[in-house]
């Protein structure tokens, strides 16, 4: 392992400190002194980003795996581990910026205590809570093989059916379930985003979001360490991807279209501008690009059709949780440095320990990278350490 | 029988004397700088706003189906008998839902606390338990803020709508909206002027029924999903299963026949 720093290492380190400067002011001084919330903005980025975009970006598990083991489509075995690795980090970082965002954090564990049944908030915490816990249990594999402990894996092995079908019911519902918490503001939020259909939008969402987030990773870590998925899963998955957008997207046509919003859409405003935003980069960008069969093909085409279609999604999401509120209040909410900086501090940990485990786990198929190759030969011809050491340092990292 | 207050704005003198009983009673800080602030705060429950002569006063208006109570995760919030939708701090985790999700924005937050609580009017339900009326009800020189049966109100309200119908706007707010509230409004001027929702935008069906709509089908749901799920597996693998029975089979029959 070298500790050379590379630009993102210093990137890395210069937002993790900020974010733990900012962590502070929010436990010294409070929600007020860290973030732009107010009485008129009770939820800022930290709900909108943090946890809506949160979870939707962590969708890709419950897919794959019902993919591969629910539908039994074997050849994309290997999208599994970098999907519920993603999917474990994303519910976790979650969880850790619910510590930021809730005035009371020490009480989180009254959820379990003081139930409101008929609650949104309340059904999306425990099944964020149970579907964390299945998500340890599919995620646990790649821990318990690189120590090679055969019995518990066994065990693991023996209940993944069961963890699959709990993960795809739990994932239905609270996916669905952040839209809904929206419902019971049909005076507040902007008729743009404000629709009885806002659950099957957060769902649908989802699951593009899901697949086009394993394009994503798969081409983040093949640039990165050399590991990504084989070219023809990607490209089935970009085809899946661009099936589910044409759905996403009639859909919500339709909708506008029950909705007789159609003549306030084209006229232009404040929302409309963020709404074509939203639409260009979700849909209309994505699925043009693609429609055509080479870049349906090509690793870099499916890359940026992917991370395209990711911001749109998180345009969606600031949406529904910001600019559709802002009309109502009457005053604009842009979140301060520090805000900032813990959701990029919450990201940056999880891109960070995301190269770990790819880098310490069995998560990629192929473990030979062209980096690990190239390593020791470089120390090799610079340190001229005698050959046994290294048979011994190669063991210790698989 | 539930409680409620109903408020007169063409009776009130804007002498403030509701907001310092309040404060009063809810042991919140009052002074001259305090009252000459116009917005309801973490410190200020209720507000008497004042518009080219008129007033208005704004408070929780504790609705017989109150969103606050609907949303919460820990049932922080809860409409009591009496009328009041009382909150309970201990509960509290501090998610901020009722915020978002009141239509009138009447929970306010201590921003600037370390361990906040959210703060608003609770309709003294001590008071009201004890037969008593509320701390502003009693303070109110001019009987604009008036406490009593919510029935006795609504036909009081509507008698003065006819004995005095030029002196009012022929609405009385908070009969219907959000599927009514135990806070009744009369005014001469638009209740929208004050910074009121529009009744119309409200309309009258209680809030938690556009969730109470998707939550209700949850344990139908819940059995259903997990029963398609199982069967997909189920039928998906048995193909698998199959498969490599046939294949088995086909195996040993050319043995049998090779022998």
């Amino acid at each position: 392992m070298n500790f050379k720093p590379t630009l993102w290492k210093v990137v890395f380190v210069v937002i993790i400190c900020l974010g733990i400067y900012s962590a502070y002011v929010r436990y010294a001084h409070g929600l007020g002194a860290v973030s732009n919330m107010s009485d008129q903005f009770p939820w800022g980025i930290w709900i909108g980003f943090d946890v809506l975009c949160g979870v939707m970006l962590a969708a890709g598990g419950f897919i794959v795996t019902g993919a591969v083991h629910l539908l039994n489509i074997e050849r994309l075995h290997s999208v599994v581990r970098p999907t519920v690795l993603t999917a474990f980090l994303g519910y976790c970082l979650v969880i850790v910026g619910l510590f930021f965002d809730l005035g009371r954090p020490w009480f989180i564990w009254h959820q379990i205590f003081y139930r409101n049944p008929h609650s949104v908030m309340f059904e999306v915490g425990f099944c964020v809570m149970f579907y964390t816990t299945v998500l340890f249990f599919e995620f646990l594999p790649n821990v318990l093989e690189r120590f090679h402990l055969h019995t518990p894996l066994r065990w693991v092995k023996g209940i993944m059916a069961g963890l699959v079908v709990a993960g795809i019911l739990l994932s239905t519902l609270h996916q669905s379930s952040l839209g809904a918490l929206y419902l019971i503001m049909p005076s507040k939020l902007h008729p743009f985003w404000y629709t009885p259909a806002l659950p099957f939008f957060f769902f649908g969402s989802a699951v593009a979001v899901g697949l086009a987030m394993t394009i994503f990773e798969s081409s983040l870590s093949s640039r990165a360490f050399g590991r990504q998925l084989e070219l023809p899963v990607l490209i089935e998955l970009g085809g899946v991807l661009l099936v589910v957008l044409w759905v996403n997207a009639l859909l919500r046509v339709e909708d506008f279209f029950h909705r007789d919003q159609f003549a306030n859409i084209v006229k232009p405003s404040y929302e409309a501008y963020f709404l074509w935003l939203e639409l260009a980069l979700a849909f209309v960008i994505p699925i043009t690009l693609l429609s055509f069969k080479k870049v349906r093909r090509s690793p870099n085409g499916l890359y940026l059709a992917s991370v395209i279609c990711l911001l749109g999604f998180v345009t969606n999401r600031l949406n529904v949780s910001v600019t559709g509120f802002e009309t109502w209040v009457g005053h604009h909410y842009v979140p301060k440095l520090t805000e900032f900086m813990i959701t990029l501090a919450i990201i940056a940990t999880g891109f960070a320990l995301f190269g770990l485990a790819v880098k310490y786990l069995p998560i990629f198929p192929e473990v030979q990278s062209a980096e690990e190759v190239e390593a020791p030969v470089e120390v090799i011809a610079s340190n001229a350490i005698p050959a046994p050491v290294f048979v011994e340092v190669e063991n210790a990292g698989d | 029988m539930s409680k409620a207050l109903l408020y007169d704005a063409t009776m009130c003198i804007g002498c403030k004397q509701c907001e310092v009983a309040c404060a009063q009673q809810n042991k919140l800080p009052y002074s001259d700088e305090i009252a000459a602030e116009s917005v309801q705060s973490e410190h200020k429950y209720t507000v008497v706003l004042t518009k080219q002569e008129k007033f208005m006063r704004r408070l929780c208006m504790h609705c017989e189906h109150p969103a606050c109570a609907s949303v919460c995760p820990v049932g922080a919030f809860h409409k009591t008998a009496e009328g009041p939708v009382v909150y309970d701090v201990w509960k509290c985790i501090g998610c901020r839902y009722c915020m978002v999700a009141c239509a009138f924005a009447q929970p306010k937050y201590e921003w600037q606390s370390l361990n906040p609580r959210v703060r608003k009017c609770i309709m003294c339900p001590d008071r009201v338990k004890a037969g008593q009326q509320t701390a502003c009800a009693e303070a109110c020189p001019t009987g604009a803020t008036k406490f009593g049966e919510r029935d006795d109100l609504i036909k009081e309200a509507q008698s003065r709508i006819q004995q005095n119908p030029s002196n009012y706007v022929p609405h009385i707010y908070g009969l219907t909206e959000v599927g009514g509230t135990n806070v009744l409004l009369l005014s001469s001027v638009s209740f929208e002027t004050f910074g009121y929702p529009k009744s119309q935008k409200l309309g009258d069906t209680p809030l938690p029924e556009y969730t109470g709509r998707v939550m209700s089908k949850i344990p139908d749901f819940i059995p259903l999903w997990s029963l398609v799920l199982g069967g997909v597996y189920w039928i998906t693998h048995r193909r698998e299963d199959v498969a490599a029975a046939e294949a088995e089979e086909k195996k040993l029959e050319n043995e049998d026949g090779a022998r």
